[in-house]
């Protein structure tokens, strides 16, 4: 039995429909909100200002902070508890990571720019939407960026490599993988690369072959989010 | 052959490339990736001859030499004042930077500025890690006292304060409000209740629409 059509009609490669808009946070000093299917995100960016503790300080360059959180009724009904949790502390981590190669903070050291993110329904791709999220809000916090950030999951359900997974597919009986990648848009650097599950060499470089064309269609609707803040009347 | 690829005053955001080819030079917040010229932040561009700038729409203030800002007195140290400079950085503003009087050695700091009062001030030096100096010994600068304190998009203050000052002269004429920019993005005004009300509507819609053109003329259909 092979997967060959997918449970929401989609084809391989093509994404969930996508929508994001940019300064949705008034008190913020940038801000996004970032939808993917039924996978939202707001994301709120505040700094650069001091940092606290003082020990976190760094004399060269500021701190990027991540904040993610998933809200109580965000799951199926069971209540997930919110504040710091293990998964959410490594998700904050990998984000940091996927977002400081393009952010420049060399201009505020010993500063720190905050990201808080906080999705208040999930359907699998949770950290693809943060990231792709706070990009958003960091350019329209103006920090210096030298290139936008764009993620989507990748995956594999029974041989057939597809994009985007939703959580009805993560969950799917048989073989699967699923391997959320960041990409720089200019360059196609990957900065985030993460696997669940089982897939072939072959197969991995396949699907991220396919990643550069899907994180080019989430570029698109990042770019197009930050125009419209200004375009619109 | 070199290639362009925006229009004067179009909105970019961060890695889009501008430009292909070595004819072209990069101007502020933009920076060269071989043949391309890629923008580092969201804001509106400007060619200028062969370079090609851009104008943030949002950002941080960077505090420079100079500049005239207002800031919050936070603490008292021993021979000055710590304020606020609404950065992620405080500066010092040394007694005899503060008062031209004569201060005792033992004389009480907080009867001349207290804790959490606004005062104009203007930066004197800025070091690489962003330690700041500010004095209040110019013509302008004082202790605020009344009115109300406002905070705009520091990178929005030049087109409140218009070409010249013209637009900032233009909501002072028709308030009769007294206004203080800070180049840091916090904007005191003082007049009567309502002005103070008005002009602080206006410099809102200023902030928000400051990017369109022929905001002097919709500035002036809103007093009206």
């Amino acid at each position: 039995m092979t997967y060959t059509k997918r449970l929401d009609g989609r084809k391989a490669d093509e994404l969930r429909p996508m929508e994001a808009k940019a300064g949705v946070i008034p008190n913020a000093d940038g801000s996004a909100y970032f939808r993917a299917g039924k996978t939202t995100a707001y994301v709120a960016v505040y700094g650069p200002r001091e940092l606290f503790p003082r020990f976190k300080q760094d004399p060269k360059k500021g701190l990027l902070r991540c904040h993610y959180g998933m809200l109580p009724f965000s799951g199926c009904g069971d209540r997930i508890r919110p504040g710091n949790s293990r998964r959410g502390q490594e998700i904050s981590m990998v984000m940091e990571k996927a977002l400081a190669p393009v952010i420049d903070l060399s201009a505020f050291p010993n500063a720190v720019v905050d990201v808080f993110i906080n999705l208040p329904q999930t359907d699998a791709g949770t950290r693809c939407a943060a990231i792709s999220g706070a990009a958003i809000a960091l350019a329209d916090a103006g920090i210096p960026m030298k290139d936008m950030i764009s993620s989507v999951s990748m995956g594999q359900v029974d041989g057939t490599i597809l994009a985007d997974l939703n959580y009805d597919e993560e969950a799917y009986d048989g073989v699967v993988s699923d391997i959320p990648v960041a990409m720089t848009h200019n360059t196609k650097e990957v900065t985030l690369l993460q696997m669940d599950g089982e897939i072939s060499k072959d197969d991995l470089i396949k699907a991220l072959e396919l990643a550069k064309a899907a994180t080019e269609k989430v570029y698109e609707v990042q770019i197009k989010a930050l125009k419209d803040k200004f375009t619109k009347k | 052959m070199s290639t362009i690829l925006i229009k004067e005053k179009d909105i970019v955001t961060p890695g889009e490339v501008l430009a292909e080819g070595m004819d072209y030079l990069p101007g502020p917040n933009t920076y060269r990736a071989g043949e391309k010229i890629i923008s580092k932040v969201l804001g509106v561009a400007f060619i200028s001859g062969r370079a090609i700038k851009i104008t943030p729409l949002a950002g941080p203030y960077i505090p420079k030499t100079r500049d005239k800002i207002i800031a919050q007195v936070i603490d008292i140290a021993m021979s000055g004042w710590r304020v606020d400079t609404n950065t992620a950085y405080s500066a010092m503003m040394n007694v005899k930077d503060a008062t031209t009087r004569f201060i005792k050695r033992d004389e009480d700091l907080s009867k001349i500025l207290a804790i959490g009062d606004y005062v104009v001030v203007s930066i004197t030096k800025v070091t690489s890690q962003n330690l700041i100096d500010v004095s209040m010994k110019e013509p302008g600068l004082r202790k605020i006292e009344g009115g109300r304190i406002i905070k705009i998009n520091p990178q929005k203050v030049p087109r409140i304060i218009g070409k010249e000052g013209s637009m900032i002269t233009l909501i002072k004429n028709k308030t009769g409000c007294e206004i203080t920019i800070g180049q840091n993005g916090l904007v005191w005004i003082k007049g009567t209740p309502e002005n103070e009300l008005k002009t602080q509507q206006v410099i809102t819609f200023i902030e928000n629409n400051s990017h369109t053109p022929g905001l002097t003329e919709q500035v002036e259909k809103l007093f009206k």
